[in-house]
Protein backbone atom coordinates (compact mmCIF):
# COMPACT_ATOMS: atom_id res chain seq x y z
CA UNK A 1 0.00 0.00 0.00
CA UNK A 2 2.58 2.73 0.67
CA UNK A 3 4.12 2.16 -3.14
CA UNK A 4 0.85 3.46 -4.51
CA UNK A 5 1.12 7.25 -5.76
CA UNK A 6 -1.27 9.03 -7.18
CA UNK A 7 -1.16 11.55 -9.43
CA UNK A 8 -3.22 15.40 -9.18
CA UNK A 9 -4.16 16.81 -12.48
CA UNK A 10 -5.84 20.20 -11.82
CA UNK A 11 -9.91 19.94 -12.57
CA UNK A 12 -10.58 20.28 -16.09
CA UNK A 13 -14.78 21.30 -17.40
CA UNK A 14 -16.67 18.85 -19.18
CA UNK A 15 -16.80 20.65 -21.81
CA UNK A 16 -13.06 21.31 -22.35
CA UNK A 17 -12.77 17.52 -21.87
CA UNK A 18 -15.25 17.09 -24.63
CA UNK A 19 -13.82 19.71 -27.11
CA UNK A 20 -10.44 18.51 -26.03
CA UNK A 21 -11.89 14.65 -27.34
CA UNK A 22 -13.50 15.94 -30.03
CA UNK A 23 -10.50 17.94 -31.87
CA UNK A 24 -8.59 14.75 -31.48
CA UNK A 25 -10.93 12.60 -33.46
CA UNK A 26 -10.17 11.39 -36.67
CA UNK A 27 -13.32 12.21 -38.25
CA UNK A 28 -12.02 16.14 -37.03
CA UNK A 29 -8.71 15.81 -38.00
CA UNK A 30 -10.15 15.07 -41.60
CA UNK A 31 -11.68 17.53 -41.88
CA UNK A 32 -9.93 20.32 -40.58
CA UNK A 33 -6.10 19.60 -41.22
CA UNK A 34 -4.84 22.34 -39.05
CA UNK A 35 -4.36 23.81 -35.44
CA UNK A 36 -6.57 26.61 -34.09
CA UNK A 37 -6.19 29.67 -36.25
CA UNK A 38 -3.95 31.90 -33.97
CA UNK A 39 -0.81 32.28 -36.17
CA UNK A 40 -0.05 33.54 -39.29
CA UNK A 41 0.74 30.00 -40.64
CA UNK A 42 -2.22 28.32 -39.56
CA UNK A 43 -4.80 31.36 -40.67
CA UNK A 44 -3.07 30.53 -44.20
CA UNK A 45 -3.55 26.62 -43.76
CA UNK A 46 -7.40 27.30 -43.05
CA UNK A 47 -7.90 28.60 -46.58
CA UNK A 48 -5.43 26.51 -48.11
CA UNK A 49 -7.34 23.06 -46.53
CA UNK A 50 -10.66 23.61 -47.46
CA UNK A 51 -12.02 23.51 -50.98
CA UNK A 52 -14.46 26.54 -50.36
CA UNK A 53 -12.66 28.75 -48.46
CA UNK A 54 -9.52 27.92 -51.25
CA UNK A 55 -11.34 30.19 -53.98
CA UNK A 56 -10.13 32.81 -51.70
CA UNK A 57 -6.67 33.84 -51.55
CA UNK A 58 -4.95 33.88 -48.37
CA UNK A 59 -4.24 37.47 -48.20
CA UNK A 60 -5.58 40.51 -50.17
CA UNK A 61 -5.13 43.86 -51.15
CA UNK A 62 -6.93 46.20 -49.03
CA UNK A 63 -8.84 47.63 -51.67
CA UNK A 64 -10.06 44.25 -51.99
CA UNK A 65 -12.52 44.39 -49.20
CA UNK A 66 -13.61 47.92 -50.12
CA UNK A 67 -17.20 48.15 -50.79
CA UNK A 68 -16.93 51.55 -52.36
CA UNK A 69 -14.32 50.07 -54.37
CA UNK A 70 -15.60 46.59 -55.65
CA UNK A 71 -19.82 47.07 -54.99
CA UNK A 72 -19.61 43.02 -54.41
CA UNK A 73 -21.21 42.94 -57.35
CA UNK A 74 -19.38 40.40 -58.32
CA UNK A 75 -19.46 38.13 -54.97
CA UNK A 76 -23.29 39.05 -54.91
CA UNK A 77 -23.81 37.77 -58.54
CA UNK A 78 -22.18 34.53 -57.03
CA UNK A 79 -23.84 34.93 -54.13
CA UNK A 80 -27.27 34.85 -56.75
CA UNK A 81 -26.41 32.44 -58.99
CA UNK A 82 -25.82 29.87 -55.88
CA UNK A 83 -29.44 30.70 -54.50
CA UNK A 84 -31.07 30.74 -57.69
CA UNK A 85 -29.75 26.85 -58.27
CA UNK A 86 -30.89 25.82 -54.99
CA UNK A 87 -34.57 27.44 -55.90
CA UNK A 88 -34.28 26.30 -58.91
CA UNK A 89 -33.40 22.63 -58.22
CA UNK A 90 -36.46 22.63 -55.41
CA UNK A 91 -38.51 24.21 -58.05
CA UNK A 92 -38.02 21.19 -60.72
CA UNK A 93 -39.43 18.80 -57.48
CA UNK A 94 -43.08 20.65 -58.41
CA UNK A 95 -42.60 21.72 -61.95
CA UNK A 96 -43.53 19.13 -65.56
CA UNK A 97 -42.33 20.47 -68.82
CA UNK A 98 -45.40 19.75 -70.95
CA UNK A 99 -47.79 21.88 -72.45
CA UNK A 100 -50.53 20.12 -70.26
CA UNK A 101 -49.18 20.50 -66.95
CA UNK A 102 -46.08 23.48 -66.80
CA UNK A 103 -48.82 26.53 -66.61
CA UNK A 104 -51.05 24.41 -63.95
CA UNK A 105 -47.65 23.52 -62.14
CA UNK A 106 -46.57 26.97 -62.03
CA UNK A 107 -49.87 28.10 -60.36
CA UNK A 108 -49.40 25.37 -58.25
CA UNK A 109 -46.28 26.64 -56.83
CA UNK A 110 -47.77 29.28 -55.78
CA UNK A 111 -51.29 28.23 -54.58
CA UNK A 112 -50.58 24.90 -53.68
CA UNK A 113 -46.88 23.52 -52.77
CA UNK A 114 -46.11 25.26 -49.22
CA UNK A 115 -43.98 28.64 -49.26
CA UNK A 116 -44.92 29.84 -52.35
CA UNK A 117 -41.67 32.47 -51.93
CA UNK A 118 -39.99 29.82 -53.12
CA UNK A 119 -41.25 30.29 -56.82
CA UNK A 120 -40.44 33.97 -56.16
CA UNK A 121 -37.50 34.23 -54.24
CA UNK A 122 -36.01 32.34 -58.03
CA UNK A 123 -38.33 34.97 -60.42
CA UNK A 124 -36.82 38.19 -58.30
CA UNK A 125 -33.36 36.68 -57.27
CA UNK A 126 -33.18 36.31 -61.35
CA UNK A 127 -33.99 40.02 -62.30
CA UNK A 128 -31.52 40.59 -59.39
CA UNK A 129 -28.79 38.58 -61.06
CA UNK A 130 -28.85 40.00 -64.16
CA UNK A 131 -28.94 44.00 -62.77
CA UNK A 132 -25.72 43.15 -60.31
CA UNK A 133 -23.81 41.38 -63.58
CA UNK A 134 -24.21 44.32 -64.97
CA UNK A 135 -23.29 46.38 -62.53
CA UNK A 136 -19.97 44.04 -62.12
CA UNK A 137 -19.29 44.78 -65.58
CA UNK A 138 -19.68 48.50 -65.09
CA UNK A 139 -17.63 48.41 -62.03
CA UNK A 140 -14.99 46.22 -64.16
CA UNK A 141 -15.20 48.96 -67.02
CA UNK A 142 -15.01 52.17 -64.86
CA UNK A 143 -12.07 50.77 -62.66
CA UNK A 144 -10.11 49.96 -65.62
CA UNK A 145 -9.46 45.89 -64.25
CA UNK A 146 -10.09 44.69 -67.68
CA UNK A 147 -6.74 46.03 -68.69
CA UNK A 148 -3.56 44.00 -69.19
CA UNK A 149 -3.27 41.45 -67.77
CA UNK A 150 -6.98 41.04 -67.20
CA UNK A 151 -8.07 41.17 -70.62
CA UNK A 152 -9.22 37.67 -70.74
CA UNK A 153 -10.86 37.53 -67.68
CA UNK A 154 -12.65 40.22 -68.87
CA UNK A 155 -13.50 38.27 -72.14
CA UNK A 156 -14.45 35.08 -70.15
CA UNK A 157 -16.65 37.51 -68.01
CA UNK A 158 -18.33 39.11 -71.52
CA UNK A 159 -19.23 35.30 -71.89
CA UNK A 160 -20.91 34.60 -68.83
CA UNK A 161 -22.95 37.93 -69.34
CA UNK A 162 -24.04 36.45 -72.37
CA UNK A 163 -24.86 33.10 -70.13
CA UNK A 164 -26.90 34.61 -67.54
CA UNK A 165 -28.99 36.65 -70.22
CA UNK A 166 -29.82 32.88 -71.77
CA UNK A 167 -30.18 32.04 -68.74
CA UNK A 168 -33.14 34.96 -68.19
CA UNK A 169 -34.66 34.43 -71.46
CA UNK A 170 -34.96 30.41 -71.30
CA UNK A 171 -36.25 30.56 -67.96
CA UNK A 172 -38.89 33.07 -68.99
CA UNK A 173 -40.78 30.29 -71.40
CA UNK A 174 -41.00 28.28 -68.21
CA UNK A 175 -44.58 29.76 -66.90
CA UNK A 176 -45.77 28.91 -70.30
CA UNK A 177 -48.29 31.90 -69.67
CA UNK A 178 -49.58 34.28 -72.71
CA UNK A 179 -46.32 36.74 -71.38
CA UNK A 180 -43.86 33.94 -72.03
CA UNK A 181 -45.30 32.53 -75.22
CA UNK A 182 -45.48 36.03 -77.20
CA UNK A 183 -42.07 37.01 -75.58
CA UNK A 184 -39.96 34.08 -76.75
CA UNK A 185 -41.89 34.42 -79.93
CA UNK A 186 -40.82 38.01 -80.33
CA UNK A 187 -37.24 36.97 -79.02
CA UNK A 188 -36.54 33.84 -81.11
CA UNK A 189 -37.63 35.52 -84.43
CA UNK A 190 -34.55 37.31 -83.97
CA UNK A 191 -32.71 34.12 -84.80
CA UNK A 192 -34.53 34.31 -88.31
CA UNK A 193 -32.42 37.23 -89.19
CA UNK A 194 -29.02 35.26 -88.56
CA UNK A 195 -26.75 35.79 -91.48
CA UNK A 196 -26.77 32.33 -93.42
CA UNK A 197 -28.29 30.51 -90.55
CA UNK A 198 -31.66 31.95 -90.39
CA UNK A 199 -33.72 31.73 -93.30
CA UNK A 200 -34.48 35.59 -93.45
CA UNK A 201 -30.95 36.83 -92.98
CA UNK A 202 -28.72 37.99 -94.98
CA UNK A 203 -26.83 35.42 -97.67
CA UNK A 204 -29.41 32.58 -97.10
CA UNK A 205 -31.12 33.18 -99.92
CA UNK A 206 -27.32 32.52 -101.48
CA UNK A 207 -27.43 29.19 -100.03
CA UNK A 208 -29.28 27.30 -102.58
CA UNK A 209 -28.90 24.41 -105.23
CA UNK A 210 -30.93 25.88 -108.20
CA UNK A 211 -34.53 26.47 -106.93
CA UNK A 212 -33.71 24.84 -103.68
CA UNK A 213 -33.13 26.32 -100.91
CA UNK A 214 -31.02 25.18 -98.02
CA UNK A 215 -32.13 27.26 -95.23
CA UNK A 216 -35.84 27.13 -94.87
CA UNK A 217 -37.81 27.99 -91.40
CA UNK A 218 -37.97 24.27 -90.87
CA UNK A 219 -34.16 23.79 -90.84
CA UNK A 220 -32.45 27.25 -89.75
CA UNK A 221 -31.30 28.78 -86.39
CA UNK A 222 -34.51 29.09 -84.73
CA UNK A 223 -35.88 26.17 -85.78
CA UNK A 224 -32.67 24.35 -83.92
CA UNK A 225 -33.34 26.77 -80.74
CA UNK A 226 -37.42 26.33 -80.85
CA UNK A 227 -37.53 22.30 -81.56
CA UNK A 228 -40.31 23.71 -84.24
CA UNK A 229 -41.40 25.95 -86.62
CA UNK A 230 -43.10 28.03 -83.58
CA UNK A 231 -43.52 27.82 -79.77
CA UNK A 232 -44.54 24.75 -78.64
CA UNK A 233 -44.18 21.44 -77.20
CA UNK A 234 -40.14 21.31 -78.36
CA UNK A 235 -39.16 24.92 -77.32
CA UNK A 236 -40.86 23.88 -73.44
CA UNK A 237 -38.53 20.95 -73.83
CA UNK A 238 -35.79 22.71 -75.23
CA UNK A 239 -35.62 25.34 -72.72
CA UNK A 240 -36.22 24.09 -69.81
CA UNK A 241 -33.22 21.65 -70.41
CA UNK A 242 -31.03 24.72 -71.66
CA UNK A 243 -32.67 26.69 -68.37
CA UNK A 244 -31.80 23.52 -65.68
CA UNK A 245 -29.26 21.89 -67.21
CA UNK A 246 -27.02 23.02 -70.30
CA UNK A 247 -26.20 26.98 -69.51
CA UNK A 248 -25.97 26.36 -65.63
CA UNK A 249 -23.43 23.84 -66.64
CA UNK A 250 -21.74 25.94 -68.72
CA UNK A 251 -21.55 29.22 -66.50
CA UNK A 252 -20.08 26.80 -63.43
CA UNK A 253 -16.88 25.78 -65.42
CA UNK A 254 -16.46 29.75 -66.49
CA UNK A 255 -17.05 30.78 -63.07
CA UNK A 256 -14.31 28.47 -61.73
CA UNK A 257 -12.23 29.75 -64.67
CA UNK A 258 -12.92 33.47 -64.21
CA UNK A 259 -12.14 33.18 -60.04
CA UNK A 260 -9.29 31.47 -60.76
CA UNK A 261 -8.09 33.64 -63.31
CA UNK A 262 -8.43 36.52 -60.53
CA UNK A 263 -6.30 34.66 -58.80
CA UNK A 264 -3.63 34.27 -60.94
CA UNK A 265 -3.81 37.89 -62.47
CA UNK A 266 -2.76 39.23 -59.49
CA UNK A 267 -6.04 39.24 -57.32
CA UNK A 268 -8.79 41.83 -57.35
CA UNK A 269 -7.33 45.11 -59.12
CA UNK A 270 -5.99 47.88 -56.94
CA UNK A 271 -7.25 51.34 -57.56
CA UNK A 272 -5.37 53.31 -60.18
CA UNK B 1 -6.98 40.83 -34.45
CA UNK B 2 -7.92 44.11 -31.94
CA UNK B 3 -8.72 41.98 -28.84
CA UNK B 4 -7.35 44.71 -26.76
CA UNK B 5 -10.11 47.42 -27.84
CA UNK B 6 -11.69 49.09 -24.79
CA UNK B 7 -14.24 47.02 -23.09
CA UNK B 8 -17.68 48.76 -23.11
CA UNK B 9 -17.82 51.83 -20.97
CA UNK B 10 -21.48 52.19 -20.20
CA UNK B 11 -20.64 51.65 -16.15
CA UNK B 12 -17.26 53.53 -16.20
CA UNK B 13 -17.67 56.65 -13.65
CA UNK B 14 -17.22 59.91 -16.07
CA UNK B 15 -13.83 61.46 -15.30
CA UNK B 16 -14.55 64.57 -12.72
CA UNK B 17 -13.71 66.68 -15.56
CA UNK B 18 -16.99 66.06 -17.54
CA UNK B 19 -19.03 65.76 -14.36
CA UNK B 20 -20.57 69.01 -14.79
CA UNK B 21 -22.13 68.41 -18.58
CA UNK B 22 -23.44 64.91 -16.75
CA UNK B 23 -25.03 66.60 -14.90
CA UNK B 24 -26.79 69.42 -16.42
CA UNK B 25 -28.72 66.28 -18.74
CA UNK B 26 -31.15 65.23 -16.81
CA UNK B 27 -32.83 68.87 -17.07
CA UNK B 28 -33.35 68.53 -21.20
CA UNK B 29 -32.25 64.31 -21.97
CA UNK B 30 -34.53 64.50 -25.57
CA UNK B 31 -32.27 67.24 -27.15
CA UNK B 32 -28.31 66.09 -27.37
CA UNK B 33 -25.19 68.39 -26.89
CA UNK B 34 -24.44 70.34 -29.20
CA UNK B 35 -20.93 68.65 -29.16
CA UNK B 36 -22.56 65.54 -30.47
CA UNK B 37 -22.57 66.52 -33.86
CA UNK B 38 -21.09 64.60 -36.02
CA UNK B 39 -20.71 61.56 -33.63
CA UNK B 40 -23.17 58.78 -34.59
CA UNK B 41 -26.59 58.64 -34.07
CA UNK B 42 -26.33 55.36 -31.72
CA UNK B 43 -23.86 57.51 -29.74
CA UNK B 44 -26.18 59.91 -29.44
CA UNK B 45 -29.39 58.41 -28.58
CA UNK B 46 -27.07 56.50 -26.23
CA UNK B 47 -25.71 59.58 -24.31
CA UNK B 48 -28.93 61.05 -24.04
CA UNK B 49 -31.02 58.47 -22.70
CA UNK B 50 -28.20 56.98 -20.32
CA UNK B 51 -26.54 59.95 -19.41
CA UNK B 52 -23.96 57.61 -18.27
CA UNK B 53 -21.51 58.05 -21.03
CA UNK B 54 -19.27 60.17 -21.56
CA UNK B 55 -20.24 62.81 -25.07
CA UNK B 56 -16.39 62.30 -26.22
CA UNK B 57 -16.19 58.71 -25.29
CA UNK B 58 -15.13 57.56 -29.29
CA UNK B 59 -14.68 54.05 -27.80
CA UNK B 60 -17.53 51.21 -29.80
CA UNK B 61 -20.74 50.49 -28.19
CA UNK B 62 -20.30 47.21 -29.58
CA UNK B 63 -16.85 44.83 -29.61
CA UNK B 64 -16.14 43.95 -32.08
CA UNK B 65 -16.52 39.84 -30.61
CA UNK B 66 -20.03 40.74 -29.49
CA UNK B 67 -20.66 41.92 -32.91
CA UNK B 68 -19.47 38.79 -34.64
CA UNK B 69 -21.29 36.97 -32.33
CA UNK B 70 -24.04 38.95 -33.17
CA UNK B 71 -23.80 38.40 -36.61
CA UNK B 72 -22.90 34.67 -36.75
CA UNK B 73 -26.37 34.11 -34.44
CA UNK B 74 -28.36 35.91 -37.16
CA UNK B 75 -26.69 34.28 -39.72
CA UNK B 76 -27.18 30.73 -38.35
CA UNK B 77 -30.73 31.75 -37.04
CA UNK B 78 -31.40 32.67 -40.78
CA UNK B 79 -29.69 29.41 -41.99
CA UNK B 80 -31.82 27.44 -39.89
CA UNK B 81 -34.85 29.12 -40.89
CA UNK B 82 -34.02 28.51 -44.62
CA UNK B 83 -33.30 24.92 -43.97
CA UNK B 84 -36.63 24.36 -41.92
CA UNK B 85 -38.40 26.01 -44.94
CA UNK B 86 -36.41 23.53 -47.32
CA UNK B 87 -38.21 20.69 -45.64
CA UNK B 88 -41.05 22.05 -45.05
CA UNK B 89 -41.14 23.01 -49.21
CA UNK B 90 -40.78 19.00 -49.90
CA UNK B 91 -44.39 18.37 -48.53
CA UNK B 92 -47.27 19.52 -50.89
CA UNK B 93 -50.64 20.59 -49.54
CA UNK B 94 -52.28 19.65 -52.61
CA UNK B 95 -51.89 15.69 -53.92
CA UNK B 96 -52.87 15.09 -57.65
CA UNK B 97 -54.52 11.82 -56.67
CA UNK B 98 -57.58 10.05 -56.98
CA UNK B 99 -59.66 10.86 -54.00
CA UNK B 100 -60.06 7.84 -51.33
CA UNK B 101 -63.62 8.16 -51.22
CA UNK B 102 -65.38 8.18 -54.21
CA UNK B 103 -68.89 6.60 -55.78
CA UNK B 104 -69.18 4.06 -58.60
CA UNK B 105 -72.62 4.23 -59.93
CA UNK B 106 -75.55 2.42 -58.81
CA UNK B 107 -76.19 -1.40 -58.21
CA UNK B 108 -77.79 -2.05 -61.10
CA UNK B 109 -74.92 -1.32 -63.38
CA UNK B 110 -73.07 -4.06 -62.25
CA UNK B 111 -73.44 -7.72 -63.15
CA UNK B 112 -72.32 -10.74 -61.07
CA UNK B 113 -68.69 -11.12 -60.69
CA UNK B 114 -65.77 -8.92 -60.84
CA UNK B 115 -65.87 -5.33 -62.45
CA UNK B 116 -62.85 -4.04 -63.89
CA UNK B 117 -63.78 -0.60 -64.19
CA UNK B 118 -62.58 1.31 -61.28
CA UNK B 119 -59.14 -0.38 -61.33
CA UNK B 120 -56.91 1.77 -63.54
CA UNK B 121 -58.78 5.33 -61.87
CA UNK B 122 -58.89 4.09 -58.46
CA UNK B 123 -57.04 0.42 -57.82
CA UNK B 124 -60.10 -1.42 -57.16
CA UNK B 125 -61.61 -4.05 -57.92
CA UNK B 126 -65.55 -4.57 -57.35
CA UNK B 127 -66.95 -7.81 -56.81
CA UNK B 128 -70.97 -8.59 -56.95
CA UNK B 129 -71.79 -11.96 -55.35
CA UNK B 130 -74.80 -14.27 -54.98
CA UNK B 131 -73.44 -15.47 -51.36
CA UNK B 132 -69.89 -14.03 -49.68
CA UNK B 133 -67.85 -16.47 -47.64
CA UNK B 134 -67.70 -14.47 -44.95
CA UNK B 135 -71.03 -12.53 -44.88
CA UNK B 136 -73.22 -15.34 -46.43
CA UNK B 137 -74.79 -13.17 -48.26
CA UNK B 138 -75.81 -11.63 -51.41
CA UNK B 139 -74.68 -8.04 -52.35
CA UNK B 140 -70.88 -6.27 -53.24
CA UNK B 141 -67.23 -5.79 -51.40
CA UNK B 142 -64.40 -4.22 -53.11
CA UNK B 143 -60.80 -5.40 -53.59
CA UNK B 144 -57.89 -3.38 -53.34
CA UNK B 145 -55.80 -4.05 -56.38
CA UNK B 146 -52.49 -3.94 -54.20
CA UNK B 147 -51.11 -7.52 -54.01
CA UNK B 148 -50.10 -8.58 -50.96
CA UNK B 149 -46.96 -9.86 -51.47
CA UNK B 150 -45.16 -7.01 -52.82
CA UNK B 151 -47.34 -4.43 -54.10
CA UNK B 152 -47.55 -5.23 -57.87
CA UNK B 153 -51.00 -5.12 -59.13
CA UNK B 154 -52.76 -8.53 -60.21
CA UNK B 155 -54.33 -8.93 -63.37
CA UNK B 156 -57.63 -10.60 -63.58
CA UNK B 157 -58.20 -13.94 -65.43
CA UNK B 158 -62.03 -14.01 -66.20
CA UNK B 159 -61.66 -17.55 -67.70
CA UNK B 160 -59.66 -18.78 -64.89
CA UNK B 161 -61.78 -16.71 -62.16
CA UNK B 162 -58.43 -15.73 -60.56
CA UNK B 163 -56.51 -12.61 -60.25
CA UNK B 164 -53.05 -13.20 -60.73
CA UNK B 165 -50.27 -10.89 -60.10
CA UNK B 166 -47.53 -10.52 -63.26
CA UNK B 167 -44.50 -9.64 -60.74
CA UNK B 168 -44.24 -12.96 -58.41
CA UNK B 169 -47.25 -15.33 -59.48
CA UNK B 170 -48.96 -15.11 -56.76
CA UNK B 171 -53.07 -15.96 -57.34
CA UNK B 172 -56.16 -14.72 -55.97
CA UNK B 173 -59.25 -16.30 -55.96
CA UNK B 174 -62.23 -14.09 -56.97
CA UNK B 175 -63.04 -13.83 -53.00
CA UNK B 176 -59.56 -12.40 -52.40
CA UNK B 177 -58.36 -15.31 -50.81
CA UNK B 178 -54.88 -16.53 -51.84
CA UNK B 179 -54.15 -19.82 -52.80
CA UNK B 180 -50.83 -19.53 -54.71
CA UNK B 181 -47.12 -17.93 -55.17
CA UNK B 182 -45.64 -16.17 -52.42
CA UNK B 183 -48.31 -13.60 -51.30
CA UNK B 184 -48.84 -14.45 -47.17
CA UNK B 185 -52.51 -13.44 -47.03
CA UNK B 186 -55.91 -12.67 -49.15
CA UNK B 187 -56.17 -9.42 -50.39
CA UNK B 188 -57.44 -6.43 -48.66
CA UNK B 189 -61.18 -5.43 -48.63
CA UNK B 190 -61.88 -1.71 -48.39
CA UNK B 191 -65.16 -0.33 -47.11
CA UNK B 192 -68.77 -0.05 -49.04
CA UNK B 193 -71.56 1.43 -48.49
CA UNK B 194 -75.16 2.95 -50.18
CA UNK B 195 -74.82 6.83 -50.79
CA UNK B 196 -77.91 8.78 -49.94
CA UNK B 197 -78.16 9.17 -53.50
CA UNK B 198 -78.51 5.28 -54.13
CA UNK B 199 -74.98 4.95 -55.49
CA UNK B 200 -72.44 2.50 -54.13
CA UNK B 201 -69.83 4.60 -52.37
CA UNK B 202 -66.31 3.04 -51.73
CA UNK B 203 -63.88 4.32 -49.42
CA UNK B 204 -60.21 3.26 -49.65
CA UNK B 205 -59.69 4.60 -45.80
CA UNK B 206 -60.65 1.82 -44.37
CA UNK B 207 -59.54 -1.38 -45.16
CA UNK B 208 -60.46 -4.89 -43.92
CA UNK B 209 -58.03 -7.98 -43.48
CA UNK B 210 -59.19 -11.43 -43.57
CA UNK B 211 -56.57 -13.08 -41.49
CA UNK B 212 -57.52 -10.42 -38.94
CA UNK B 213 -61.30 -11.35 -39.11
CA UNK B 214 -62.43 -8.45 -40.02
CA UNK B 215 -64.46 -9.48 -43.27
CA UNK B 216 -67.05 -9.98 -40.96
CA UNK B 217 -67.56 -6.02 -40.80
CA UNK B 218 -70.61 -4.91 -42.26
CA UNK B 219 -68.85 -1.99 -43.04
CA UNK B 220 -67.02 -4.68 -45.50
CA UNK B 221 -69.95 -5.70 -47.51
CA UNK B 222 -72.77 -4.08 -49.53
CA UNK B 223 -76.04 -6.31 -48.85
CA UNK B 224 -78.17 -6.54 -52.23
CA UNK B 225 -80.82 -8.93 -52.37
Amino acid sequence: MATETKTIRPQESPATRFWNWLTETQVWKSVFRHERPNTDRNRVLVMLSNIFLHLHPVRIRKSGVKLRYTWCMGGLSFFLFLSLTFTGLLLMFYYRPTLEYAYNDIVGLREHVPLGIMREMHRWGAHAMVITVWLHMFRVFMTGSYKPPREFNWSVGVIMLVLTLLLSFTGYLLPWDQLAIWAITVGSNMARATPFLGHEGPGAALLALGDVKLIHAADDARFALLGGTFVGEGALLRFYVLHCVGLPLGIAVLMAVHFWRVRKDGGISGPM
Amino acid sequence: MTDEVKPPTPAAPPPAAHAAPAVAKPAAPAVPPANLAGKTTTAAAAAGKASTRDPDDTSPLVTRRVWLAMAWGAFSAGSAVALAATGRFMFPNVLNEPPQQFKVGVPADFGMGVDERYKESNGVWIVRTADDIAQHASGFYVLSTTCTHLGCTPNYLSAEGKFKCPCHGSGFRTTGINFEGPAPRPLERVRVALAEDGQILVDKSRKFQYELGQWIDPDSFLQIA
